[in-house]
């Protein structure tokens, strides 16, 4: 069985019949099977994030239906599904440990273990010295560092990811991309991430489906077949240039065209 | 801030309080002001020595810091209760948000005729009317507060899990706070100047009646006086809401 299974999914924003109703995802299907790493792929503005919202179970897609493990997703499933979202989410009132012993009250993880869970995640993470700050304290590629160490904590199977790099800087980006792919490969969670870096997507990914401008819809799916984890060196290959440059393809009139409607 | 530089604000601020007394000094002593309307300090002093030993002095202190204090309670409840229940709603926070910050833009002070006639001369009417016009900006502020708060922040807590009351208590309360506690603020200030002007402009007991009668009966330096203890009330209770804010704020 699929670990997240999308049916027949459209969205479209605004109330029926009005002129500012915006159609933002269109009749879109796919699977994501257990342990996959699958990103989506698409030009601004295509419906990405909406997407995720809805596996997420934050936002109900006006048609079609989102399934996880089998269930209907029509709320926010903290047991199965852990979400990153694209700027740090850490609750600014709290330091980095109370913020981690707020997820883990959550996750019902003894208090007698939230110390060490905590410092193990932040270490996987190199900010392990950091426990005690509070996130304006910090800058914020380190902000979302801890922010990703934090989904990854809630120790559920699935994970989702709304371009959790892209408020960092491109070294960071690529540093903080190795060390995903580092730990997921040990933890064999199934990941939906989202992007629009094309790098990212070919480095990160088992599978990469490719949204059309709006209103989106899967325009194609490329494969990755290279093991995880991968090392740096893999950008440096033929393969990984091909298919960043198929993706490219794929993309580039996609990204004409929402251009042209952004101007009009 | 260093040691140094905490120092210079309160070097200022004792320079100008020093700087208003001289003013005080010298322009009285000129002869060019009639001690009608300004005293000479050491004659306030001496006014306001008298006034703190007289029988009348606790009572109408007693009875102006009960009534602001009652007024106050029910402004606060009742303002944080509206705000709370108001912002449950999107509808309702669209609906009222505007019509409450309407009603505070009018002037309540037009009203106070009516209070009395409601209300009667005594502390009732203060009462109310410090409780009415102190509920405003405590009630617009919780729904400010509780309104904008960031969405990815509530989304990011229901994704973990947290519980209505999780998300009340980690989430919505620390966000709002610090709005909420400048309403708080502001209505207490509110409270305390309403219930003194309105027993200046009609009351039978409390400070602000005993002001507007000293100057009726052309007793300015006993005027002055109870005016001095109204300054040292406030900074005194000003102190004391600053540092009330800044426990809740650390814990």
């Amino acid at each position: 069985m699929a670990a997240i299974s999308v049916r027949a999914v459209s969205h479209s924003f605004g109330l029926p019949g009005k002129q500012n109703r915006i159609a933002a995802l269109k009749n879109v299907s796919f699977d994501v099977a257990p342990g996959e790493f699958v990103t989506i792929l698409g030009p601004s503005g295509c419906g990405k994030s909406t997407l995720l919202n809805m596996v997420g179970g934050l936002l109900s897609p006006s048609e079609g239906a989102v399934q996880v493990d089998g269930t209907p997703v029509l709320q926010p499933l903290p047991e199965r599904i852990a979400y990153v979202f694209q700027e740090s989410t850490l609750f600014p009132w709290y330091t980095v440990e109370e913020n981690f012993a707020i997820l883990l009250r959550c996750r019902d993880v003894p208090r007698s273990e939230w110390r060490t869970r905590t410092l193990a995640a932040l270490t996987s993470v190199g900010m392990q010295d950091f426990a005690g700050h509070y996130p304006k304290q910090l800058s914020v590629g380190m902000r979302q560092r801890i922010n990703l160490a934090r989904g990854i904590a809630s120790d559920t199977d699935i994970l989702l990811m709304d371009e959790p790099f892209a408020a960092l800087d491109e070294q960071s980006r690529m540093v903080l991309g190795e060390d995903l792919s580092a730990l997921l490969g040990r933890t064999g969670k199934t990941i939906l991430f989202v992007t629009h870096s094309l790098a990212e997507a070919v480095f990160l990914s088992d599978r990469i489906l490719v949204l059309s401008a709006r209103p989106g819809r899967v325009k194609a799916t490329v494969a990755v077949n290279e093991p995880h984890p991968r090392p740096p060196d893999f950008m440096l290959t033929s393969d990984f240039s091909e298919l960043r440059n198929q993706c490219y393809a794929l993309l580039r009139d996609e990204i004409r065209l929402a251009m042209a409607e952004a101007v009009a | 801030m260093t040691e140094t530089s905490r120092l210079w604000p309160c070097a200022i601020q004792g320079l100008i309080a020093a700087g208003g007394l001289l003013l005080w000094f010298v322009v009285t002593q000129s002869g060019e002001v009639s001690p009608l309307f300004l005293p000479a300090p050491d004659a306030v002093v001496n006014a306001w020595v008298a006034l703190v030993r007289s029988d009348e002095f606790w009572p109408a202190v007693g009875v102006t810091l009960t009534t602001i204090a009652a007024a106050y309670i029910l402004a606060a409840v009742a303002g944080l209760l509206t705000g709370w229940l108001i912002t449950r709603s999107p509808l309702l926070t669209r609906a009222f948000e505007p019509l409450v910050s309407g009603i505070f833009a009018i002037p309540i002070t037009l009203f106070f005729p009516l209070f009395i006639l409601l209300f009667g001369i005594g502390q009732e009417s203060k009462l109310a009317y410090g409780a009415v016009y102190g509920f405003f900006p405590v009630a617009l502020n919780t729904i400010a507060g509780f309104a904008h708060v960031d969405r990815r922040l509530v989304d990011a807590a229901r994704c973990m899990g947290l519980s209505r009351f999780g998300l009340f208590r980690h989430v919505l309360l620390p966000a709002a706070s610090p709005v909420i506690f400048t309403g708080l603020r502001v209505g207490f200030f509110i409270c305390f100047a309403s219930v003194l002007g309105g027993e200046a402009i009609a009351s039978a007991a409390g400070i602000g009646h005993n002001i507007a009668l000293s100057a009726e009966l052309f007793e300015p330096a006993r005027m002055y006086a109870w005016i001095v203890c109204v300054v040292a009330a406030a900074l005194v209770l000003t102190a004391l809401v600053s540092t009330i804010e800044r426990r809740f704020r650390d814990s």
